[in-house]
């Protein structure tokens, strides 16, 4: 039998019900389109994590207090957390290590802040005016806090684009007006430029104000929630890293690293990490849609199943006319080949228009890519083989007088 | 061409054996025209798969064209199917989705013929069969009973068998599209010499051949020529 010969029955066999083949397909194209769907959502939320991870700064260690644990598992910050890092320990930071091109503390609290009648929880980082570099912030309109300000005790602030637009609406020109924290009242010097980047970790949605100020009035003592530290290169961030540690645990008299009463982080730390639960969620996702690609396979082997039984006569037939095993098998077998094939193409195309659709809602900028196509194109083949072996086998195997009897 | 000795063929279906054949033993040579004829149950039909290589022996020697085919594996059959044997059954000859050509070039699409060689071969045993060529695109299923016989006879033909055998090939047939069917095969066997084995349980069916083996209870009863019967008829 050639292939030509294999094409003509299979598309004779395939067509002869075409509803029923039409169905069985539908399993395999569902099956591969989700997989498709849901390996771009796992990319995508890949992505958009990463991206806003980067959108923090470059070249980022972060020094949070409380015990060093794995990272990604951390005290939340904000007031209530260990209270073990001192603005004195940013200013050792600043003075000693080497090899540092920024650094600045976070005091970090969340409150209502009040506006010409209308309120926001949000949260409020008092900080220095460097934090303006380490964070990669941009100042929109307006100006950043400064060193003066630091200096004045001024009730100034810097509003995210989210916070802005929560108190005086959309894009409206806020550089001016006044908000109220904690029963204070603060003038607004500027807006940041917006990062984008969904609700993780937001940094459109915050009110910056500087430390001094909110030291004196949002907080009692002379802790901060964070250091950042940003190293003058990519190179030297394990050196910073270490150097740090060992300064802090002089500083804070503390002879064992496990003991340690902070913890530091660095951004390539927070990316892997990032990274592993995503790849996570990417896996979960993928297998939920790997199951009803293997209800789809089944489903072909029972259509299979139900075909061999009915051209029971067609079989005794075609042995009686001097097929071997061999050939049956592979009419057969190309027979669910060629469904299972033709179902994948239309789940790869499926997948793209869920994946498109998914971008377009917003909620997420989905991405295909090439290697899960081709894998998912190779797995639908691959499930016809699996599926469709038993039947094509059973088929093959048929006796041919039995077949030939056969009501 | 054809030496059967003492075959035997017990059938075992859940501890129950029935013998439908019961020691056979027969000879037919090359361009003989052959009915075997008995009552229902007689084991015609059996007899016949085993002559036709569809089935083996319990016991005895079955030799075509001198082969010896009691001990061959099923692949084996079927290649000696495909060359030296052409089936005509009773009925579900044809496959009722494919086209007349396809049917008839079926046979050859597994003996692995070029493509161009099998449409010259299916179009001259068509011929031979006496299909019109208005038919010959036509699927098999839209074909009235008598022009699916003839293209069953074109290709039992198409791969130029030592023996065409046929299974009550006129049994779902009016009598008048049966003669016909039955003159075809009559054709085939003065005018190409094909060797045919017809079997029914007719006896006016039966005596289009030349020679009737008449068999009951899986023995044979009797072994005659219809030359005599003829030479009286026509006195
Ligand atoms: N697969 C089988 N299993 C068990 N018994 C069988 C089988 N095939 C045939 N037989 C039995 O063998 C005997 C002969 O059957 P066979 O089909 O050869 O008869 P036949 O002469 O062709 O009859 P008919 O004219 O009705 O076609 C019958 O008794 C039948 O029941
Ligand atoms: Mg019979």
């Amino acid at each position: 039998m050639t292939f030509r010969d294999l094409l003509h029955e299979a598309v004779l066999a395939l067509t002869a019900n075409k509803v029923r083949t039409g169905l069985t397909m539908l399993g395999i194209v569902i099956g591969i389109g989700s997989v498709i769907a849901m390996l771009s959502v796992g990319q995508g939320a890949q992505n958009s994590v990463q991206s806003s991870i980067q959108s923090i700064g470059s070249n980022l260690i972060v020094v949070r207090p409380g015990a060093q644990r794995g990272p990604g598992v951390s005290p939340s910050a904000g007031r209530g957390s260990s209270q073990s890092l001192k603005v004195s320990d940013y200013e050792a930071i600043q003075s000693e290590i080497t090899g540092v091109k920024a650094v600045a503390p976070e005091l970090t609290s969340r409150y209502q802040i009040v506006a010409k009648g209308t309120n926001t929880n949000t949260q409020i980082i008092g900080t220095v005016p460097a934090y303006a570099e380490v964070r990669n912030l941009q100042v929109d309109t307006g100006s950043f806090i400064t060193d003066a300000n630091m200096k004045d005790l001024a009730r100034v602030a810097v509003l995210g684009p989210t916070t802005r637009d929560d108190l005086f609406g959309v894009n409206a020109d806020a550089v001016g007006q006044t908000i109220r924290i904690n029963g204070m009242s603060f003038t607004v010097i500027g807006i940041t430029k917006a990062k984008g980047g969904s609700g993780f970790g937001s940094q459109d949605d915050i009110v910056i104000i500087p430390l001094t100020v909110s030291e004196q009035f949002l907080s009692n003592g002379d802790y901060v929630s964070n250091i950042n530290i940003e190293a003058v290169d990519q190179q030297s961030m394990t050196q910073v890293q270490s150097d740090v540690t060992d300064l802090l645990l002089a500083r804070h008299k503390i002879k064992d690293v496990a003991s340690a009463d902070f913890s530091t982080l660095n951004q390539a730390d927070i990316v892997a990490t990032a990274s592993s639960v995503t790849g996570i969620f990417t896996i979960l996702l993928a297998s939920v849609a790997g199951i009803s690609l293997v209800v789809g396979g089944i489903g072909i082997m029972n259509m299979m199943l139900t075909t061999v039984t009915e051209r029971t006569r067609e079989i005794g037939l075609r042995k009686a006319v001097g097929a071997r095993k061999k050939d049956i098998n592979r009419q057969f077998l190309f027979e669910s080949i060629c469904m299972t094939s033709i179902g994948g193409i239309l789940g790869i195309i499926m997948g793209y228009l869920v994946s498109f659709g998914i971008s377009a809602t917003g909620l997420l900028t989905t991405q295909t890519s090439s290697t899960s196509v081709l894998l998912s194109f190779g797995v639908s083949a691959c499930i016809g083989i699996v599926f469709g072996y038993y039947p094509a086998k059973r088929a093959a195997n048929l006796n041919p007088i039995d077949a030939l009897r056969y009501e | 061409m054809i030496e059967c000795k003492d075959i035997k063929k017990i059938y075992i279906t859940g501890g129950d054996e029935t013998a439908a054949l019961k020691g056979v033993s027969l000879s037919i040579k090359e361009g003989e025209f052959v009915a075997i004829m008995g009552p229902s149950g007689s084991g015609k039909s059996t007899l016949m798969h085993i002559l036709g290589a569809l089935d083996t022996p319990t016991s005895g020697k079955y030799l075509l064209d001198g082969e010896d085919i009691s001990n061959k594996t099923d692949d084996e059959l079927a290649d000696i199917r495909g060359k030296k044997i052409g089936f005509v059954f009773q009925s579900f000859n044809l496959l009722p989705r494919a086209t007349v050509m396809r049917n008839v070039v079926l046979p050859l699409v597994y003996a692995k013929m070029p493509e161009i060689e099998r449409i010259k071969r299916a179009s001259a045993s068509l011929v031979a069969a006496g299909l019109p060529e208005d038919r010959w695109n036509h699927k098999s299923n839209e074909l009235s009973g008598g022009q699916i016989q003839r293209v069953a006879i074109a290709r039992a033909l198409v791969n130029d068998p030592s023996i065409i055998m046929a299974d009550e090939p006129t049994g779902n047939l009016d009598s008048k599209t049966g003669e016909v069917v039955l003159g075809t095969f009559q054709k085939l066997n003065k005018e190409e010499g094909r060797t045919i084995v017809l079997i029914t349980h007719e006896l006016d069916v039966a005596e289009h051949a030349d020679r009737i083996i008449h068999i009951k209870d899986g023995m044979i009863l009797s072994d005659k020529s219809t030359h005599t019967k003829r030479i009286i008829k026509n006195i």
